[in-house]
């Protein structure tokens, strides 16, 4: 952390919807002042984004895009609990043109398609009219860790903060698609919110689920989020909470759910979102002629969030070690360490757990045996028994990264 | 302390109500009426800068590009053209010359 001279981004108020006409750009000289950034120690491009907390219900966030936001996590925010505070949870919209204003009287979820009754709930009907279910989930973003990607690639330069855990509370998706009875022939349930491209041809931003996951007992429309309703920029008042799989799917401000009788061909279904179909989605870059495929489910992944890179320990005397990890589409198996660069590993200690598609806490003790440099890594195996590969991932689109996490330590 | 009690509580089948609280608390959702703040920050002048204003600032703002990484001219251009193609953004082919030209000067890897 730093202070540093930078362009600072000039924040002005929202003034309406679909304002951001070039017409309503003003040219102004920029004042020069000291603003803090966060360096992210990455070579190839600039990798020290400005702290911000400007945004209404967030706290202190990383800057990494002013409109519409990208709001990364502050990573030493893991290591504070499993449960990232809503305050901190990261945001990202694809469309600038979110209302910043939502009335829960008007408001209404409509259900519609191939069901045998359209259906347009209230938030009341929403919250009284079903079972209420909860459940422990990441939402993470497909490019997070986007900025690690060698060579770089375009897209939200994410460290590893384009992630967030949540206790998220609602009804199922299930409930409120019998209400409406689906019909016989169906194969995806396709969602929208209320937010719309600025461009009137540009692709409204939708995601789709085939039908059998949306009918999972799993896949939630929430209305909480650690016991409290969503923030404004996290999708309030609804939003669909598809555990285990990419943030992509989460879709915010849930206004629209069409059960489809064909094949999703909008954009954000059938061509974007698409990584390598190759063993852990990566590829050589340069490579080609390999299929795409949509990202769908989270990877397992591990962190230690007690030790930063860089840190001093004293050599010879018993260290502790914490963390958190996840399984990605199931829960964390186990968790091991590995002090001499991934030569030989420890299993750690995993604290309790709190749904198997949130974070899991992890610790351990180690002693470094000599002073200098020492390489510390950590790996998560999940309970599919599938486990962080140690080479690099790459893809042209920065999707999909849990290569094992390192962190250099020195031993004085 | 803490973290030794916890797996006791969770042995023993015990609600983890520490944090969050009860979501049953949630009863009803309160209005909102928020700012968002937004960014009139304009791109570096320069040859290009016009088209750069013009054409990019209507969907997302300035830092968006000026956190990019530096990328090869070719990378640039599919930049550009994801723009057009996929989120069909208005931008004439002249424009997209100089966004191209002012990205590959400002960002680029040579």
């Amino acid at each position: 952390m730093q202070d540093q001279d930078v362009p600072p981004p000039r924040l002005t108020r929202r003034a309406a919807l679909g304002r951001l006409g070039v017409a309503g750009l003003s040219l102004m000289s920029s004042p020069a002042f000291a603003q803090q950034t966060v360096d992210l120690h990455v070579p190839g491009g600039p990798s020290s984004p400005v702290i911000t907390t400007s945004y209404p219900q967030k706290g202190r966030m990383i800057l990494q895009r002013s409109s519409p936001p990208w709001l990364e996590t502050p990573f030493e925010v893991f290591d504070k609990g499993v449960f990232t505070p809503n305050d901190q949870h990261y945001v990202s919209w694809h469309w600038a043109t979110f209302p910043g204003d939502v009335n829960v009287d008007s408001y209404r979820l409509s259900v519609r398609g191939h069901v045998n009754q359209n259906l347009s709930l209230s938030l009341t009907d929403t919250l009284q009219g079903f079972p209420r279910v909860e459940i422990a989930a990441v939402n993470q973003c497909a490019g997070n860790s986007r900025i690690y990607a060698q060579p770089r690639v375009a897209g939200a330069q994410w460290a590893n903060g384009g992630m967030s855990n949540a206790l998220w509370t609602g009804v199922r998706l299930r409930d409120v698609l019998d209400r409406a009875g689906v019909r016989a022939g169906a194969i995806q349930v396709r969602f929208g919110g209320v937010d719309e491209p600025v461009i009137p041809e540009a692709p409204k931003f939708l995601k789709s689920l085939p039908i059998d996951h949306a009918r999972d007992d799993e896949v939630m429309i929430a209305f909480g989020m650690n016991g409290e309703q969503l923030p404004l920029l996290n999708g309030f008042p609804l939003r669909l909470v598809v555990p285990g799989w990419c943030a992509v799917y989460w879709v915010k401000m849930l206004a629209d759910i069409e059960v489809l009788d064909q094949p999703d061909t909008n954009y954000w279904t059938a061509t974007g979102y698409r990584v390598p179909d190759t063993p852990h989605n990566t590829v050589k870059p340069g490579e080609a002629g390999f299929k795409l495929v949509p990202v769908t489910r989270n990877a397992p992944r591990s962190f230690i969030t007690k030790i930063r890179d860089g840190d001093s320990l004293p050599a010879g005397s018993p260290a502790s070690v914490r963390g958190i990890a996840f399984g990605g589409d199931c829960g964390v198996a186990r968790v091991d360490l590995s002090i001499d660069d991934g030569s030989s590993w420890q299993p750690t200690q995993l604290g309790a757990d709190q749904g198997k598609y949130g974070f899991r806490q992890w610790q351990a003790q180690f002693t470094l045996p000599a002073r200098g440099l020492h390489t510390l890594k950590v790996r998560c195996t999940n309970t599919s028994n599938e486990v962080q590969p140690a080479f690099w991932i790459w893809n042209p689109a920065g999707y999909m990264f849990n290569t094992i996490e390192t962190t250099h330590v020195v031993a004085t | 302390m803490l973290r030794a009690i916890l797996p006791m509580i969770a042995a023993l089948g015990l609600a983890l109500s520490l944090y969050p609280v009860e979501a049953a608390s949630i009863t009803a959702l309160k209005s909102l009426k928020l700012d968002v703040p937004i960014s009139d920050a304009m791109f570096p002048p320069g040859p290009g800068s016009d088209a750069m204003n013009n054409n990019c600032l209507a969907c997302h703002s300035a830092d968006h590009v000026l956190n990019q990484p530096s990328l090869s001219r070719e990378a640039w251009l599919e930049v550009v053209n994801k723009m057009i193609t996929a989120y069909r953004a208005p931008v004439s082919p002249e424009d997209a010359k100089a966004i191209v030209d002012y990205l590959a000067r400002t960002k680029g890897t040579s």
